[in-house]
């Protein structure tokens, strides 16, 4: 299988589920912003979970099938059209060589997931397929893609076109929101702050500033106070590490964040609602609260949000035979 | 777990834990975070991914779905109650080989201006010490070095250079460090080294690990 991008978008890059292992040399992890769109878009075309995908950001690109492809589109922010026609997101799809693979932006979300059944052959680089922008590796040659780049399938297989019509039902996709409340966890440097500063954080809305980018979204809203300063003895960082930095502006770390830094954490946003936040558009019109939860609290709702998703396997959607084109 | 006294371990989220052991830089304590490290990696913990040293704490991120905070809180401390960091830990010397001065080490004379030395003292000085390397971070391969002589201390640049090539070697206030790739910088550049501090094809992919210790030597060429 394999798909031709015939006009390039602008964040168009091959991305999986992160570079583990090689943060202590300050390499950041990348890999896909949207975690849970990825793990679906995977699973809908039988790959692992973590297999590469084609993540699009911001401006999606055109692409053609080369060959009868079986792809499935995830996350929020466009619509998918095959040969002009709307096809359903959250749905495995039959794509004949030669049909046209087309997205229209909408006005909320950011980022959509394509997964090639077999995943994205690319070459890894320190044990992953995920693109590191900044450094230029990983991915497609380390880059965006671009107008003539051939994706192919890693282990395609004739026997996969059959999973067509697999589906995601409604109600276990995220509930993306315009106004999200993200739950965060507490510190680990909450001491920074007085009890002024974390009420400010937990009791405002802010909006992601067009300044952000894979590596960070600011946010714009109320000042959060210091108590002590906002410069720490710099320590290691995570996706949805929640820095606040002397002008009191949240920024907050997301996927290719780097392994590092010297800002005082308030707080760290929970895996289950890290995509509901990456779907913000930077600059666009999401108001985001955010409202405190246990650590324990936090794993059991991820856990349960993932065994959740274990039903999509075999749950052979009875209109199957209405996406196979 | 009070705050204030060391080390304590906090969560980071929902998928780390930090076990912070002071809030200063120096060696005695960086030498602590590098011990248990080091524990921590040879115990291979059920669901643990990896394990980030920095100056003063340790950050172990860990897979929700292989373990849960609790588990791994209480097998960390088990962990650390064991871990003997008095002991002084073998650790790698690597040197690095220094072309200073020039056009690739184009502020030197104004290091030397600034600290009233000469350009040769300045060079005796940077060679002249044993660095460690406390944690790596900032882009891939960059080290943190501890021990540099405070008589060569320059302040960064008032307008960073917009491209500082890989393998400088600059100080920036009481730093000194290596720029593994091309980017922009405001470090004061003494040299440079023709040795590959970063390179994503290898692996391991940087010539430098945290805790390693750090020696330049002067050199006229290239041929190393």
């Amino acid at each position: 299988m394999c798909l031709q991008i015939t006009q390039p978008g602008f964040l168009a890059t091959v991305q999986d589920g992160g570079r583990f292992g090689y943060q202590r040399f300050g390499i950041p992890v990348a890999g896909a912003m949207d975690t849970f769109a990825m793990r679906v878009a995977n699973r809908l075309v039988g790959n692992a979970d973590d297999a590469a995908v084609l993540e699009i950001g911001i401006q999606a690109p055109v692409l053609v099938a080369l060959q009868d492809c079986l792809i499935a589109v995830t996350g929020s922010g466009f619509d998918l059209f095959i040969r002009g026609e709307p096809a359903p997101l959250w749905t495995a799809l039959v794509v004949r060589s030669g049909w046209e693979i087309a997205f229209h932006r909408q006005p909320f979300g950011c980022w959509i997931y394509l997964a090639l059944a077999g995943g994205i052959a690319v070459e890894p680089v320190l044990g992953s397929r995920s693109t590191y922008l900044r450094g230029g590796f990983g991915g497609f040659e380390g880059r965006t893609l671009q107008a003539g780049d051939v994706l192919y399938s890693l282990h395609p297989s004739s026997l996969a076109l059959t999973l067509a019509g697999r589906r995601l039902p409604e109600h276990k996709r995220p509930a993306y929101s315009v106004t999200p409340l993200i739950e965060v966890v507490l510190g680990p440097q909450q001491e920074y702050f007085d009890a002024q500063g974390i009420t400010t954080f937990l009791s405002s809305e802010y909006l992601v500033s067009a300044a952000s980018d894979r590596m960070g979204y600011r946010l714009q809203g109320a000042a959060v106070a210091h108590s002590r300063g906002a410069d720490i003895v710099t320590d290691g960082l995570v996706a949805g590490a929640v820095q606040v930095p002397s002008s009191g502006q949240p920024i907050i770390m997301m996927r290719e964040c780097p392994t590092s830094g010297g800002y005082a954490k308030i707080a760290v946003v929970v895996s289950a609602d890290l995509p509901l936040l990456a779907q913000c558009v930077p600059g666009g019109d999401a108001r985001i609260r955010f409202t405190p939860t246990s650590v324990e609290a936090a794993q059991a709702r991820y856990r349960q949000m993932l065994q959740c998703l274990g039903a999509i396997e075999n749950a052979e959607d009875e209109d199957a035979g209405i996406y196979a084109f | 777990m009070a705050e204030g006294q060391f080390p304590f371990f906090k969560p980071v989220g929902d998928s780390a834990i930090v076990v912070v052991f002071g809030e200063q830089i120096e060696l005695a304590l960086n030498r602590r975070v590098h011990a248990f490290d080091r524990e921590v990696q040879r115990r291979q913990l059920p669901g643990v991914i990896e394990t980030v040293p920095a100056y003063c704490s340790l950050l172990v991120h860990y897979n929700l779905l292989e373990t849960d905070y609790t588990t791994l809180l209480t097998q960390l401390q088990h962990l650390l109650a064991l871990c003997d960091d008095a002991k002084e830990l073998p650790s790698r010397l690597v040197e690095i080989p220094v072309i200073y001065g020039g056009e690739r080490g184009a502020d030197l004379p104004f290091v030397a201006q600034h600290n009233h030395l000469s350009v040769e003292e300045v060079i005796a000085l940077h060679s002249g010490a044993e660095y460690t390397v406390f944690m790596m971070g900032f882009t891939p391969g960059f080290p943190y070095l501890g021990g540099m002589n405070p008589a060569i201390a320059t302040p960064r640049l008032e307008t960073p250079r917009i491209h500082v090539p890989a393998g400088s070697v600059g100080i920036a206030g009481s730093q000194t460090g290596v720029y593994p790739v091309d980017s922009p910088g405001g470090w004061r550049l003494i040299g440079y080294t023709p040795l590959k501090l970063f390179d994503p094809t290898l692996n391991p992919p940087c010539l430098l690990t945290p805790g390693d210790r750090v020696r330049f030597v002067p050199v006229v060429t290239e041929d190393v």
